[in-house]
């Protein structure tokens, strides 16, 4: 049997560059390499992968995997499965990370099973316990409204880690490692999906991920009009993004690339502006990472004001409209 | 052409209950009999996909959940908006499982059912939240599946699905059978008609053994799983919140303004 050791990353790109969970996962698993005294390796692959390996490198990595191949242009399951299981066959981590993004969410259930062993879904922190060398996986549950510690009872230990929930390390481009060319054949007769079509709905203005000040609305908003209005106003003012809960995007009220909560995005502004939001653990596991949250809501009952620093209680018609003038006042003078 | 279509659902505690009726207790979620059970969110938009297909181009639908101490009432609905068949796996014996267990008792049961053009899962359950039972059934079946699905059609023998990517969506089209992991997006679960809860009221679900479905008792819940819950507690959170308060609604709007300036936070 082969011995498993070391930690493998499954690292994703964006435009040729590594995306950045793949740097906060490689900030991770140095950590949990150096506790182990093993190697970090980063699996790349893509059509090219190019300068995102010295990336890699300068992020933490020992080892990157650099898989080029026609097939992986764009992410498929089929395709993808096939890099990622012959190399963690080939080997034989001790531990597979990836990112908890919508291409971590399909692939690693899949290589999990595919290899018959455990994973760990979401999680927020990761540690080694010293004596077994296990990993311990500390994960989300219950929309929020607890937390689980889990370990394997298989290896190769496999866990997705939710964005944001880790730091990279200091881009270091002097840190030297080793970027391995890996050749692995495709059968592409096995991939059993076809893209059609790839349609952008991103909302206009600033990313919701990048915005400094995000102004959120939840089901209290009761229509998709003051998402037009209200919430605008304040955000643009702010030079801020509007972002909504499940229920308006559930709704159609708004677009679902705005949704923020635990199966939407996940933000970390330096302001979050929660109003006629009740604050389920569902919600504030989208946002609960933002340097100031204020909440505006109806409800002097509401859990929002157990997670935001400053609030008002009252109807958002009448408090937002007499919050955004005076700010506006204050901001000229 | 008909759709053979099975849906996974899954009996959880009400998730939109406030959170603080969540309560650990010995490493346990206890909530108050108040807290009704009902089929997660996401099992819910997967029964909403199967009779959106069910309506164009007619099928069968057979719902399948595993669980313990099932109750009638809720897991029925999945016949009264519209499902054909109900088959429990309940068990004593599936408690203490992991998403591994799972998917691999209901991938079996899938064999036992035989014949199937469309599998529908939730995109993760509403109590553990782990999102690998779909794919599981998917890996254990080898069959193709296509995830965070909110529009699904059938023609052909293949399916088209809109996949939700960031900041947009896909159009996957997948040869069947198929397994479909749905999200948010496909159009809530339609209300069930008195019909439709009179005829569930008669029908009765097939209950099926880990023994029925070719498992032993090595592979099934606590002793089947493959990862260990070491524990499960609620971080402590201490409520700061300083309400700024005001005459009217409008004054404390206006005095949020002007309390977030002195902090300098605006």
């Amino acid at each position: 049997m082969a011995e498993y050791k070391g930690i493998l990353i499954c690292g994703e790109l964006t435009d040729g560059k590594l995306a950045s969970i793949t740097t906060e996962l490689l900030g991770c698993g140095r950590k949990l390499a150096d506790d182990l005294k093993e190697d970090l390796s980063c699996l790349l692959a893509s059509d090219a992968v190019g300068a995102a390996s010295q990336e890699a490198i300068a992020f933490g990595a020992d080892k990157v995997y650099a898989v080029e191949h026609p097939a992986l242009k764009e992410y498929q399951a089929d395709s993808y499965m096939q890099v990622a299981e012959k190399l963690v066959t080939n080997i034989s981590p001790r531990t597979v990370l990836i990112g908890q993004t919508s291409i971590g969410r399909d692939l690693a259930p899949r290589l999990a099973f595919r290899l018959g062993t455990s994973l760990t879904t979401d999680c927020l922190s990761l540690s080694i316990v010293a004596e077994t060398k296990l990993l311990t996986q500390t994960r989300p549950v219950y929309g929020g409204n607890a937390q689980a510690v889990f370990t394997s009872e298989s290896i190769p230990q496999v866990a997705t880690v939710r964005t944001k929930a880790m730091s990279p390390l200091e881009r270091d481009d002097s840190r030297k490692g080793e970027v391995i060319p890996t050749k692995i054949d495709i059968d592409t007769s096995k991939v059993r999906t076809k893209i059609l079509e790839t349609v952008k709905e991103e909302a206009v203005g600033i990313k919701l991920e990048d915005a400094p000040v995000i102004v959120c609305g939840g089901r209290g908003m009761g229509g998709p009009e003051p998402f037009q209005t209200v919430l605008k106003e304040l955000a643009d003012l702010l030079h801020g993004a509007v972002g909504a809960s499940r229920p308006p995007a559930d709704n159609g009220w708004v677009a679902e690339a705005l949704h923020i909560g635990l199966t939407g995005k996940i933000v970390a502004p330096d302001i979050y502006i929660a109003i006629a939001i009740s604050g389920a653990s569902q919600h504030t596991a989208g946002c609960s990472g933002s340097k100031h949250i204020i909440a505006i809501n109806k409800d002097p009952e509401a859990n929002i004001f157990r997670e935001a620093e400053f609030g008002v209680v009252g109807k958002y018609e009448e408090v937002v409209p007499a919050f955004t003038n005076k700010l506006k006042e204050l901001l000229a003078g | 052409m008909p759709v053979n279509m099975i849906v996974c659902c899954k009996q959880v505690p009400d998730p939109e209950a406030p959170p603080v009726v969540f309560k650990v207790v010995d490493n346990k979620m206890t909530l108050p009999p108040d807290v009704k059970p009902v089929i997660g969110q996401y099992e819910e938009f997967a029964l909403e996909a199967a009779l959106k297909i069910k309506d164009t181009m007619g099928g069968k639908i057979t719902a399948l959940s595993l669980g313990n101490n099932f109750v009638r009432d809720v897991i029925k609905k999945a016949l009264a908006v519209g499902g054909d068949e109900l088959i429990l796996l309940e068990d004593e014996a599936f408690d203490g499982g992991d998403s591994w267990s799972t998917a691999n008792a209901l991938g079996m049961a899938i064999k036992k059912i035989g014949e199937y053009d469309l599998i529908f899962c939730g995109r993760q359950s509403s109590d553990w939240d782990a999102g690998q039972v779909g794919l599981g059934i998917a890996e254990i079946l080898g069959i193709p599946a296509v995830t965070l699905a909110r529009k699904v059609e059938v023609t052909d023998g293949k399916a088209k699905v809109e996949q939700v990517i960031p900041d947009g969506y896909q159009v996957v089209e997948v040869t069947l059978p198929a397994l479909i992991v749905v999200t948010s997006g496909i159009g809530a679960l339609r209300y069930a008609t008195l019909k439709g809860i009179m005829a569930a009221a008669k029908k009765q679900p097939l209950i099926w053994k880990p023994a029925d479905i070719g498992l032993e008792s090595s592979q099934i819940g606590a002793a089947g799983r493959r990862s260990k819950l070491d524990k499960l507690f609620q971080p402590v959170k201490e409520a700061k919140c300083e309400i700024i308060e005001g005459e009217t609604p409008v004054e404390a709007g206006a005095n949020l303004a002007v309390r977030l300036r002195e902090g300098k936070l605006l």
